[in-house]
């Protein structure tokens, strides 16, 4: 009965968090509806007024899943952060609250404007985009995602620190606080994703295998938060899952014996035509599996936080049929994004687990010393000493 | 910003910021905690396998302690045993003893006796001659008191003596 009783009063704080969720979703979205009617009357004539006043899911998503310049707070503050761009004329630095939501040009060694989402330089006298400048110019500014991954960057620094100061005290004791919420992921990760797919030499993985899986999870966790500083879609941008599957590339490569070599190019027992197809195929699999591992990532967070997004955005779109509608599927986005966002805490951990287990098992075959069974044998009595 | 274009900036300080928290990290964060969590392992492990040597030890030391019980047992049993018999030896031989003891005291006794009695025998026997002597004297005197008597008795005697 307690039991059911807890389980009940957690049903009811996830509830509150997500229609927190909901309220602050509301938001933006307003600001949005301003800003596109503000943007109407000043530019376009009344023929196109009925379109463009339209609430745009479409537009509204992607800009939430999106990368930006400044760090959205609420209504219309945003946190102003650093733009850095690098062009042939040298460096160019100043804070991305001089675009002023976009509306202004900021005159540097160019002259600079937000369109659609990245700044390019603008001829302000034709009204259009200069191509050819945009090309020399390098956007390597500290925007919203990179923010938020130094924020998660330094959290995590501030935690496993901490936990292994803990640990250092704790010496040969049972863990205490933090600790022991650290320590059995520590040793999921150790036992059943480094162990189980790499053999013996799994403890030289250890250290990329625990940041990623750790990063991944933080991050998806933080991008669950609909409030500054969460709410950045990080995990789910392609750049960063493009660096981690990299990382995996890269230790793959560097770590693989010869046998794992002669595997990809001269496969044993296997006659020479054959190979001529097959080791092609072999080593397009070599950059296809850290790709796959990078779309992966990016497609599961970013759909979470799509579908979640597009719950809201029924509410908009039957509120503008009918503002009874509207409430009315309030309700059921509720509902349903309550429901998302219990999934994506379940995706949250399982991706960081996946990637974490393919990467292993990846560097699992590039140590692997061969395939005899007496060796398999072995290493399966060895691992199961341990 | 596109949504699957990757951006340089993002991709940049990703690559170095990630490289940097995993040197960091690896230093002074998974490190101390692998090696605690080794180490409370390996306390764990051998701290069982004490106690499964300290209950074989046990045991051992049980077995030892009832073989010392056993023979301890035994010994007493031998030492009862043993000092039984000194005692019945000790007894037969008091006993031995003090019959021969009692039986030389007797010998000595009836020596004792035996002489004694010889000695008032012969004490006897000298008081008896001694007396026969005075009686035989008394007769005598009176037999010979008169001439009358002595001639009577000359004549008896002379009686007696036939001439052969």
């Amino acid at each position: 009965m307690a039991n059911k009783i807890n389980i009940f009063k957690h049903f009811l704080v996830l509830v509150s968090i997500f229609a927190f969720n909901t309220l602050w979703a509301y938001e933006p979205i307003e600001k949005e509806h301003n800003a596109a009617e503000v943007h109407e009357v000043a530019t376009t004539e009344h023929g196109t007024e009925h379109e463009s006043t339209g609430f745009d899911a479409g537009k509204m998503i992607i800009e939430h899943v999106a990368d930006s310049y400044g760090w959205h707070l609420w209504g219309h503050t945003s946190l102003p952060l650093p733009i850095i761009l690098k062009s042939d004329k040298g460096f160019d630095f100043f804070m991305s609250s001089k675009f002023n939501h976009g509306h202004d040009a900021v005159q540097g060694n160019y002259n600079y404007r937000i369109h659609e989402g990245s700044i390019v330089v603008f001829d302000e006298l034709t009204g259009t985009v200069d191509e050819e400048a945009t090309a020399k110019i390098t956007d390597i500014s500290i925007t919203k995602n990179v923010a938020a991954m130094l924020f998660s960057m330094l959290l995590m620094l501030w935690m496993f620190i901490k936990v292994a100061k803990l640990a250092t005290k704790n010496r040969g004791k049972a863990p205490s606080g933090l600790q022991s919420w650290i320590e059995p992921l520590v040793m999921f990760v150790r036992d059943d994703v480094a162990k189980p797919s790499i053999g013996k030499h799994y403890e030289r993985f250890m250290p990329f295998l625990l940041t990623a899986f750790f990063f991944i999870a933080i991050n998806n966790l933080l991008g669950l938060i609909p409030i500054f500083p969460g709410g950045a879609n990080l995990t789910g941008s392609i750049s960063v899952a493009l660096v981690l599957a990299a990382f995996t590339l890269v230790i793959t490569f560097v770590v693989a014996n010869k046998h794992y070599w002669r595997h990809v190019f001269a496969m044993p027992g296997v006659p020479l035509p054959v190979l001529i197809i097959l080791t092609p195929i072999e080593i397009l699999g070599l950059f296809l599996r850290p790709f796959v591992l990078m779309i992966r990532l990016f497609a599961n967070i970013t759909a979470g936080h799509i579908i979640a997004l597009a719950f809201f955005s029924l509410i908009f779109i039957f509120g503008e049929m009918h503002a009874g509608l509207g409430l009315g599927v309030s309700v059921l986005s509720l509902v349903f994004t309550v429901f998302m966002g219990a999934m994506e805490l379940l995706v949250a951990f399982l991706q960081a687990y996946v990637f974490t287990l393919l990467s292993a098992i990846y560097f699992g075959a590039a140590v692997d010393e061969g395939h005899d069974v007496h060796h398999h044998h072995d290493h399966a009595t060895d691992t199961a000493h341990h | 910003m596109e949504l699957v274009k990757p951006s340089i900036g993002l991709i940049f300080w990703m690559a170095v910021s990630f490289s940097i928290i995993l040197f960091l990290l690896k230093k002074f964060a998974w490190k101390p905690i692998l090696g605690m969590i080794k180490e409370r392992e390996e306390s764990i492990e051998s701290a069982l396998a004490a106690a499964e040597k300290a209950k074989e030890e046990m045991k051992a030391l049980q077995s030892n302690n009832e073989r010392i019980l056993a023979e301890a047992r035994a010994e007493r049993d031998t030492l009862l045993k043993e000092a039984r018999e000194i005692k019945d030896k000790m007894i037969l031989e008091a006993k031995t003893t003090a019959t021969k003891e009692g039986e030389r005291m007797l010998a000595i006794a009836r020596e004792n006796i035996q002489n004694e009695k010889m000695a008032a025998i012969t004490e006897l026997k000298n008081q008896v001659a001694t007396l026969s002597i005075e009686i035989a004297e008394k007769i005598l005197k009176s037999e010979l008191s008169s001439d009358e008597k002595q001639k009577s008795l000359v004549n008896t005697l002379l009686k007696d003596v036939n001439l052969n």
